[in-house]
């Protein structure tokens, strides 16, 4: 085979329908394992997790992309040669479909009674009832044409249904258009998520966030510029029956700030009510508690007065957290277990049976020594790196009580506690184009699968029979290009209202 | 609720459910007696020859008006079971809407309403499909996984009415859902019949319409819930960005659901594919449902997703 004759043949098979089904094989099978491992993208967590736990076979999957599988090489090879191969399929079917639409429909076969068509004779010319046969079928929108054979039999032949192929080919380029809007989402769009305190406020400067994410081709200098405060957060969870500790209610009740508005505004953000800033949505994701500690070093001197964000490990919002004082000689490091409704049980140890704050209390272990922060390596607020301290013992707290650590090291107080709210900030500027290509999608889909293609042809000639002057021989028959279905319903109609006319 | 005493209602909803179960096992004796009795019809018959009395080889033998006709034991109870179905599917549609009076929302909040609610999607498709053309034969095979989710439903799944979590409060969910449970609907009786034709050459099955017919039926079921599926992804994905700032995040439940569309894509395709078209594409029509079922019951029950809201 010749280098243009091989590259043609391989043209042709990715273009195939084969082909197609193939690579939509691929694509579903190549989804599953990231719906079964934790995947970076949405839960880098658990993914860690993972790794530690599986330490010979995690390696293995984490070097195949098995955690990132939708951004995998092979995965975008799928998708990739199904749209080539999309693209090369469809284009030059539109071609094909723009020439039939303006084309008439094909003549009459010879031979119509192999088509299980219909056949009868009524009195009539030929003319009036190739007219009427005419009519009816313009009436109900066919596209017509009238010819004349050799053999001087008369005939009008109907096409119908060419939006089936042009909602099929909208269709296919929606698909197209739908993957345009995610790489445009993906390439300019950006998020970022921040944890703020009741109280505390947030400017939407890139600094401000705990975590910021854009695609390649996104900026962070030109965030929508806005600020806000967190007024207050409103939890409800359910109390009674089967679903107790269920969430009932999240409101955050916000005070905004923006450039040419004059003032401040109020605005309540919930769970499915964002607040949209510019070309950003303000998202509420998530709360938990942020205890009150107030911290004195060996001399009395208050080292930490503040309120300490907490991450939730249950549904119940047993909370973790920890404290680092680094201004101290030696340091002190502290973990805290936040309790909103505390119990202690020999299994579980101490946890919280409700996530609403009926009986606070915080256990701490506290450390002294040095913290690890000199050494140059990024620590994680939410981490206490233990290894070069030594543990001071450990204690319950309760709102108003105060641990005087042994030794004289200092002393830590539960002031109180207050709730905070995470938020993610979002902007995709390629969602409005994905959705009209998604609504472009269905229709073209609706069109496609709900049209039929379908032919009729009706023949008059005359009956040339003795005594028959003024009779013709009518016969009607038609067919469905797609399979499964047939043109009888339609030739039935055509009969009906041509036998109609005459009687 | 001051025309009825909430607990009340409970039992009331419960106790249409069960029965409308009750109904629906009736019905499905039935449908197996005329199925039964239908194992020496001849070759693929039943669906044509209501009105025709025919031998075993298949040839004409008499025709009888349609009165003696239905006189034929196994169509009689096919006739009384088709009764019970549409009993049972009021019965349970009741025993729905009271669920939804009682929580005061729509009756979508967690597995159990799902799944009696999914139960009413099946039926409805049935029935009123088989208001088109005749479709008692496939009676038998449209029950037994409607009364299969209902035995889950009220076993396994069943939860005390509840108020939403709050990320399922959005009139979203109502479309997203409507249109998921009519989608699932008709593809479990897609897979019906596709399962069906792969065996309607084999013993008492020779009963049954011709392997073409049912891979016609089933392709137009499937015709007719690719879009409504495909719109529920969409409404689910409009809805995902309102609640959680994207559309779209591989979250397993999104994944699953990507997947059985793109199965069911494969499937419109192998329809018109040379060599597909026939045993291969009922093959693929259930491996759809297939992902559909993992979709419902493997993501909401054993998978940590954000949608893990399963009330369990
Ligand atoms: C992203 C991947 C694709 C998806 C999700 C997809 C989906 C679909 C669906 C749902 C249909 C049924 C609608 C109908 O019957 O008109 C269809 C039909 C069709 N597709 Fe695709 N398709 C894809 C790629 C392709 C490719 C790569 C080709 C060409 C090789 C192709 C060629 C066709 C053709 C010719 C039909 C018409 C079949 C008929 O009219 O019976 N598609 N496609």
């Amino acid at each position: 085979m010749s280098q243009r004759g091989f590259l043609r043949w391989l043209w042709r098979q990715l273009t195939s329908m084969k082909t197609a089904l193939i690579l939509l094989f691929l694509l579903a099978i190549a989804s599953i394992p990231g719906s079964i491992l934790p995947q970076r993208g949405t839960n880098p967590i658990l993914v860690e997790q993972w790794l530690t736990d599986n330490p010979t076979l995690g390696p293995v999957l984490d070097s195949i992309g098995a955690f990132d599988v939708f951004g995998s090489p092979w995965y975008s090879a799928v998708y990739i040669l199904l749209f080539i191969s999309l693209i090369g399929c469809v284009l030059p079917r539109l071609g094909v479909h723009w020439k039939a639409m303006r084309s008439q429909p094909p003549p009459a076969p010879k031979n119509l009674s192999r088509m299980g068509g219909t056949a009868f004779e009524y009195a009539g010319d030929t003319q009036t009832t190739i007219e009427d046969a005419r009519k009816i079928l313009e009436k109900d929108r066919w596209r017509t044409v009238v010819g004349q054979d050799p053999s001087g039999v008369h005939w009008v032949a109907a096409e119908k249904g060419y939006l089936r192929e042009t909602g099929n080919l909208i269709f296919h380029f929606s698909l197209i258009l739908i993957l345009v809007g995610v790489a445009v989402g993906g390439l300019f769009g950006w998020r970022g998520n921040v944890i703020v305190r009741e109280g505390e406020g947030f400017s939407n400067t890139l600094t401000q966030y705990d975590a910021w994410g854009g695609g390649r081709l996104s900026s962070a200098d030109n965030l929508p510029e806005f600020s806000f405060t967190l007024e207050s957060f409103d939890v409800e969870f359910e109390r009674e029956n089967s679903q107790e500790g269920a969430p009932r209610l999240f409101e955050a009740n916000m005070v905004v700030d923006r450039p040419g508005v004059e003032g401040s505004t109020r605005h309540l953000v919930e769970v499915n009510e964002p607040l949209v800033i510019d070309s950003a949505k303000v998202f509420l994701v998530g709360h938990g508690y942020a205890p009150h500690l107030i911290v004195r070093d060996s001399q009395g001197t208050v080292v930490l007065d503040d309120a300490v964000v907490f991450l939730p490990q249950d549904g119940n919002f047993t909370s973790t957290g920890v404290v680092k004082i680094p201004d101290t000689d030696p340091q002190l490091g502290f973990r805290g277990l936040f309790l909103p409704t505390s119990a202690v049980d020999e299994i579980r140890g101490p946890h919280s049976v409700f996530p609403a704050p009926d009986d606070v209390s915080v256990f701490f272990g506290a450390w002294e020594g040095d913290l690890g922060l000199d050494n140059g390596i990024p620590q994680s607020i939410y981490t206490l790196n233990v290894d070069d301290m030594t543990q001071l013992g450990l204690e319950s707290l309760r709102v108003g009580q105060t641990w005087q650590l042994p030794q004289g090291a200092g002393s830590i107080e539960l002031a109180g506690y207050e709730r905070w709210a995470s938020f993610q900030m979002a902007s995709d500027p390629g969602k409005e184009l994905a959705l009209v290509a998604a609504i472009l999608a269905i229709l073209g889909l609706t069109l496609s699968l709900f049209i039929q293609r379908r032919r009729v042809w009706v023949k008059v000639s005359q009956v040339l029979e003795q005594g028959s002057a003024g009779t013709v021989r009518v016969e009607v028959a038609g067919i469905a290009k797609a399979s499964g279905h047939n043109a009888t319903e339609q030739v039935d109609h055509i009969v009906e209202s041509l036998k109609g006319k005459t009687n | 609720m001051d025309f009825m005493d909430s607990v009340q209602l409970a039992d009331a909803s419960n106790n249409f459910v069960y029965a409308s179960m009750v109904t629906l096992f009736l019905a499905t004796i039935l449908f197996s007696v005329s199925f039964a009795a239908g194992r020496r019809r001849p070759v693929h018959a039943s669906t044509t020859a209501s009105k025709v009395l025919v031998e075993s080889s298949g040839s004409v033998l008499l025709e009888l008006p349609e009165k003696e006709a239905s006189l034929d034991p196994g169509r009689r109870s096919a006739n009384i079971g088709m009764s019970l179905t549409w009993l049972s599917f009021g019965l349970l549609l009741v025993g729905v809407v009271l669920r939804g009076v009682w929580a005061g929302r729509v009756p979508w909040g967690n597995m159990y309403e799902f799944s009696i609610s999914s139960a009413v999607g099946i039926l409805a498709v049935y029935l009123i499909w088989s208001t088109q053309r005749d479709l008692r034969w496939l009676g038998l095979f449209v029950t037994i996984p409607t009364l299969l989710t209902l035995g889950l439903a009220v076993t396994v799944l069943y939860t005390e009415a509840a108020q939403l979590v709050p990320a399922l409060k959005s009139y979203w969910l109502v479309i997203h859902v409507f249109a998921a449970i009519i989608g699932g609907g008709a593809f479990t009786v897609g897979a019906a019949t596709a399962g069906l034709s792969l065996i309607s050459d084999k013993g008492w099955f020779k009963q049954l319409p011709s392997r073409e017919k049912l891979e016609g039926l089933t392709h137009k079921v499937i015709a007719f819930s690719f879009p409504i599926w495909t719109f529920a992804v969409v409404a689910g994905a409009i809805w995902a960005e309102n609640a959680w700032g994207r559309y779209w995040g591989w979250d397993p439940k999104e994944t699953w659901a990507f997947i059985t569309w793109v199965v069911f894509a494969a499937y419109l395709h192998a329809r018109s594919t040379a060599g597909w078209k026939h045993q291969k594409a009922s093959v693929i029509a259930i491996v759809g449902w297939l992902s559909f079922l993992i979709n419902y019951f493997g993501v909401n029950i054993f998978v940590n997703s954000l949608h893990s809201y399963s009330g369990m």
